[in-house]
């Protein structure tokens, strides 16, 4: 079978497809639903729900039925595309959806013969209702059989190796749609000079001119027209052609989404799939055109009956015949054009069964001289055929059912502008009962239709209204070109719901093709109770997921509205959704995965710390480096040593990323008296202070050590994960509540490399470095801060400690701090220093009772709970977070307060977040007296240690506690957290 | 001290890829010496060039200063050692309210130059970055997806980019599957 329905004379060139493993010849320009055609095949998918078989229904972005996967390889398979859609290249392959072990023998097609147990509302009745066969047995049994019976497409479980793009794009017009509206606004926006962007999800501009053979436009065919109309659009440098391009959702302020199909159509390897644009548009034009409607009758959904339009879409644009004998069954005239372009081609039009009791026009006139068999008044009984169509049962009026042969069914129920993206927009739609349509009301946006989607059909005026928007939309004056169209009779007709049966009719009617939801459905869904077409479309899923009722909108309200006894308005109308038609999650993703999904920030010795084994860890963004293992070690040795060896004689550590605020101006210190609990009015130049910042609330929020550099300058350091955080704090009260101090805020923590020696040797190993300054313990004590020169570059260096030893922490530039640091090191290996990353730094500041916030704090948490209450400066007039320090609650008795936690066992290292309560086994419903917040084990101590959260923990120093675990509760004794060096001696040296 | 333990300078960009096309090139702008100014506008005079309009970069030599806030100036000068014009500028301003920090290992600058580099852009900055509506000589702190970024339009098709160290390979990264992904535009 070698395109057997191919119009002698194509001229195209042949292009090898597979479709079910099945080769196949189609010619360049097809798409897959043309090319399967020129085969002769209709049959392409099976059903959602009832696997009832299914085939090509239209011709374009609306397509229910054609859902098919395309295999392009490892990661590359994409299920449910439209073959209406699809290009077709040589070596496509193509599969069908949703059958099993075959599309002609489908397993999964008993689901039609037990079609009444799966009516409207199966999924609710089901899943949610009673325990119908026993307990457990449909959440065990019966709903993974269904869930893998119903849907559409699988998805594939490999990574997408393909490139997808993301731009944001801005224009003055931004045209939805290149039919013949769309072309003439972007002629008429393109004149003005402003910048114009005309985007079609087809691989051709021209929509509907695509398939017009009847019509001439100023006296030319429309083809022409189209071509000369194309050529000036393209010879314009401010008007922008986006072929492929999917305008898919309208967004608040004129933003529009559009997706590009870059690669799908093409054989060969291209380095981008898709390009998602986000366009803000100052003005936009809709020219999206209408969809065909089907109608709904018995049996309307077998292969081989399709949208009339669609046949004469494949006929003249595709050279494709859908049939050798067809039947047509319409409301509207437009069926009766392909009617007579099918005959003209050869087709055998066995019969038109016009719903209407009296047809007439031109159209219509046309069909009876050409001598078409009409038959007005129709009724339908159904369809017969298994895999396609093969009769289909027609009465006259109330007459006998005569059964028609014929291999394809035309259908029209007339033209449903399609108002998504207006509607998208915010607009509100107006029923017009005249001509039973939704249109476009008033703009809320910058935006106007044109065209079919505002309900105009004629083409002389679509192009005349496509006019008018274009200019509209640049701002000029209307140009004065008459399109003189001829051949374009005038139409009219449609219909809404269910076609009257006739005589003998059986069997299902659909509304909805893609989720399976019958008119019967939506019948049952009114008598169930359901009034609102919002409750009717969740009931039913009519008009839901990816289809969005392009084809099936209107036929469902209207078969509700019936039901009900109202008005179609007063039944009201379902959101349409974005997208208007799936989009990749590839082109949502763009670039933003793998190493650039979120911003991988790393200090200026990472490379070092890299090629000295370090393991890393994330912190929010920050890589930091968490330990140095040597061969064999694990990380409970490497921490253990370098614990070890930093108490010993000295460790370097990597403190870059901690936050880093220069707080500099002549109100800096009265700022920072109400940012922070501590006094800083007095603190001299050249001195550091610890400094806690609280919320309104009271609550711990931040803390660092803060150095004065001269009377207008401060050196904040906040830490590392807060430092964002603070600095917006910082800015809003600045702004909002102290806007008369003359103070000025700068995030400096990537200025700055940060390299801490911490340790007794810890001065001998940076004394060789500096130059400017002494850093002897008496020219330099503990909490102050110099400025000078490290390894010759302007430095500041602080002396602080976090681990409970002697310790600076040199800031350079950070450009020099990988230089600097590999002098410090080398100083340091002359010492038997160690490089220690964050896990022993949390070690050694446990040990010595320092919190960390975020870990001993959780946003309920007073200085007083953590024994900070002495980092308030009592003489303060204010700060913020005072005031809610004296609430009853933040002094009432039974606060958790920090302690230390000491194991009976000191090999058990606590688990941190586990709960503490007063016996090893409590009654249920008992509250816990608190919770671990950090547990190591301490080299130091040569045990385990914990600091906790405990009520009244203060109190309880030497008391015997519990943390009960899965294996059982752990004696605990509680004591001072500080468990290391408490006085404090190894810093003052 | 000993001479040996002068330290050396090691950027952001050492050994990372910089994408280049025929239509697109990212290359570092020169080191340089830059500070935030804050609570003085006019204090840019101090500096060298005009005290910038709202959006708008001005400069007088290679010395540039970039409107940032209503408050808030980035000066930058490319090629001086920043605490020889810290010194000076502090002199010149004794007496006037204000905040100058040294921001010179802060952020990077990078220049972006060619008929895509403002496309390239668009992949993360949402700006309207047509010639109409972002001129040469304009200037703004902007994003560029979840990078922070300063954007000045130094030609039709040259763009100075500040962005913080750290942020710099995410920015670099995201800027070459941009041009790539502008195949064929």
């Amino acid at each position: 079978m070698s395109e057997a329905f191919r119009l002698p004379g194509a001229d195209g060139c042949p292009i090898r497809f597979v479709f079910d493993g099945m080769p196949y010849q189609g010619r360049e320009g097809d798409t897959l639903a043309s090319a399967l055609l020129a085969n002769g095949v209709h049959l392409v998918g099976r059903s959602y729900k009832y696997h009832r078989p299914r085939g090509i229904l239209t011709a374009g972005a609306e397509e229910p039925n054609a859902l098919v996967a395309m295999m392009r390889g490892p990661g590359r398979m994409t299920p449910n595309l439209r073959a209406t859609q699809i290009e077709i290249f040589d070596g496509l392959e193509v599969r069908s959806q949703n059958a099993w072990p075959s599309l002609a023998l489908d397993a999964g097609a008993i689901n039609d013969i037990a079609g009444k147990f799966f009516s409207a509302g199966f999924y609710y009745k089901t899943f949610m209702g009673p325990k119908v066969a026993g307990s457990g047995l449909w959440t065990r049994v019966f709903e993974p059989i269904v869930r893998q019976a119903a849907g559409l497409g699988a998805r594939t479980s490999e990574p997408d190796p393909d490139r997808y793009a993301q731009f944001h794009e801005h224009c003055d017009v931004l045209i939805c749609g290149g039919g013949p509206a769309g072309i003439a606004a972007a002629l008429a926006a393109g004149a003005s000079g402003k910048d114009v962007v005309l985007c079609d999800e087809q691989a051709a501009f021209g929509g509907g001119l695509l398939h017009e053979t009847r019509a001439t436009i100023d006296g030319k065919p429309t083809r022409q027209w189209l071509a000369e109309a194309l050529a000036a659009l393209r010879a314009m440098p401010n008007v922008r052609l986006m072929p492929r391009t999917q305008a898919f959702g309208y967004y608040a302020q004129n933003f529009i989404a559009l997706s590009e199909r870059v690669a799908d159509h093409l054989a060969t390897d291209h380095p981008v799939r898709e390009r998602l644009w986000q366009v803000r548009a100052k003005e936009v034009v809709i020219a999206t055109g209408a969809i065909e409607r089907p109608l709904v009758f018995s049996g309307n959904d077998r292969p081989g009956v399709m949208l009339a339009e669609a046949a004469r879409i494949y006929l003249n644009r595709y050279g494709v015949k859908v049939g050798t004998r067809v039947v047509l069954v319409t409301a509207h005239d437009s069926a009766y054009r392909a009617a007579l372009d099918l005959k003209a081609a050869g087709v055998t039009i066995a019969a038109i069964a016009d719903l209407r009791s009296d047809p007439a026009g031109e159209l219509v006139e046309a069909a009876r001289a050409a001598g078409l068999p009409l038959i007005a008044d129709a009724r339908v009984a159904g369809t017969k055929g298994r895999l396609r169509v093969s009769k289909v049962g027609i009465a006259a009026g109330v007459g006998a059912t005569r059964w028609i042969g014929c291999d394809c069914l035309l259908m029209s129920g007339g033209w449903t502008p399609s108002v998504h993206l207006y509607s998208q927009s915010r607009g509100k739609v107006v029923w017009h009962e005249d001509r039973q349509m939704f249109l476009p009301g008033a703009s809320v946006q910058a935006e106007r239709s044109a065209g079919a989607c505002k309900g105009t059909f004629a083409l002389a005026t679509v192009l005349a209204e496509g006019q008018q928007a274009g200019a509209a939309a640049a701002g000029t004056s209307s140009p004065s070109i008459t399109y003189v169209v001829a051949g374009d009779p005038p139409q009219s007709g449609g219909h809404l719901g269910r076609v009257k049966a006739a005589d003998g009719a059986s069997g299902k009617a659909f509304v909805d093709f893609q989720n399976d939801v019958k008119a019967d459905d939506i019948d049952l869904a009114v008598q169930e109770g359901m009034r609102s077409i919002e409750h009717v479309k969740r009931y039913t899923t009519t008009g839901m997921a990816t289809d969005q009722g392009k084809t099936s909108n209107l036929n469902a309200l209207a078969i509700a509205a019936e039901k009900l006894g109202k008005s179609v308005p007063e039944v009201g109308l379902t959101t349409f959704r974005q997208p208007y038609t799936p989009v990749s999650f590839g082109a949502f993703a763009g670039a933003n995965r793998g190493e650039l999904f979120d911003p991988l920030r790393r200090t200026p010795t990472h490379a070092w710390a890299e090629e000295s084994g370090a393991v890393f860890e994330d912190f929010g963004l920050w890589k930091r480096a968490r330990y140095f293992p040597r061969a064999g070690e694990d990380m409970h040795a490497a921490v253990h040593r370098e614990c070890t060896q930093a108490r010993k004689s000295a460790g370097v550590f990597d403190a870059s990323t901690l936050g880093k605020i220069e707080v500099v101006g002549p109100d800096s210190a009265a700022f920072l008296e109400m940012l922070y609990t501590n006094p800083w009015a007095k603190l001299e130049p050249g001195r550091c202070r610890y400094g806690l910042m609280l919320n309104e609330a009271g609550f711990v929020m931040d803390d660092g050590v803060i150095a004065r550099l001269a009377a207008d300058r401060f050196h904040v350091t906040t830490t590392t994960g807060g430092a964002p955080r603070v600095l917006h704090h910082m800015e809003d009260y600045l702004q909002t509540e102290f806007p008369d101090l003359r103070v000025w805020l700068t995030s400096t923590t990537e200025q700055w490399a940060v390299i801490a020696v911490q340790g007794p040797k810890a001065r001998e190993i940076v004394a060789p470095l500096v130059e400017g300054f002494d850093i002897a313990h008496e020219a330099m004590p503990h909490m102050s801060i110099r400025e000078g020169r490290v390894c010759g570059i302007p430095a500041r260096v602080m002396r602080v400690s976090f681990t409970g030893e002697l310790g600076y922490e040199i800031n350079v530039p950070a450009d020099f701090g990988r230089s600097v640091w590999e002098a410090v090191w080398a100083e340091g290996r002359k010492h038997d220093a160690v490089a220690y990353g964050t896990e022993a730094m949390h070690v050694m500041r446990a040990e010595k009772g320092h919190i960390i916030v975020g870990q001993e704090t959780d946003g309920t948490v007073t200085p007083d709970d953590l024994c900070l209450g002495w980092a308030i400066g009592k003489a303060k007039k204010d700060f913020i977070g005072k005031r809610s320090l004296v609430r009853p609650d933040m002094v009432a008795p039974g606060r958790k307060q920090l302690v230390g936690l000491l194991t009976v066992n000191p090999e058990t290292v606590l688990e941190e977040g586990a709960q503490i309560t007063a016996t090893a086994t409590p009654k249920v419903g008992e509250a816990a007296q608190g919770h671990v917040t950090s547990a190591y084990d301490s080299p130091a101590l040569g045990r385990s240690i914990a600091l906790a959260l405990v009520a009244d923990g203060r109190k309880r120093k030497g008391q015997t506690l519990h943390v009960p675990m899965p294996g059982g509760a752990i004696a605990v004794t509680v004591v001072d957290p500080v468990f290391f060096d408490p006085k404090g001696d190894r810093l003052n040296v | 001290m000993s001479d040996r333990m002068l330290a050396s300078r090691r950027g952001v960009l050492d050994g990372l890829f910089l994408p280049k096309g025929e239509e697109f090139s990212l290359t570092p702008a020169p080191d340089a010496a830059r500070f935030t100014l804050r609570g003085s506008p006019q204090a840019a005079r101090a500096f060298g060039p005009a005290p910038p309009q709202v959006l708008r970069a001005t400069s007088k030599g290679e010395r540039l200063a970039l409107w940032l806030g209503p408050d808030e100036i980035l000066l930058i000068a490319p090629g001086e050692d920043a605490g020889a014009v810290q010194t000076e500028l502090e002199h010149k301003l004794a007496g006037e309210p204000h905040a100058l920090v040294d921001v010179s290992h802060r952020q990077i600058g990078l220049v972006l130059e060619g008929r895509l580099a403002a496309r390239c852009l668009s992949a993360g900055c949402p700006l309207d970055l047509r010639l109409s509506a972002f001129p040469v000589g304009m200037a703004t702190r902007t994003i560029f997806l979840k990078a922070e970024i300063v954007l000045f339009r130094q030609e039709d098709q040259r763009f100075h980019v500040e962005v913080w160290r750290s942020f710099a390979p995410y920015l670099i990264g995201h800027l070459g599957e941009a041009l790539i992904g502008a195949t064929g535009l």
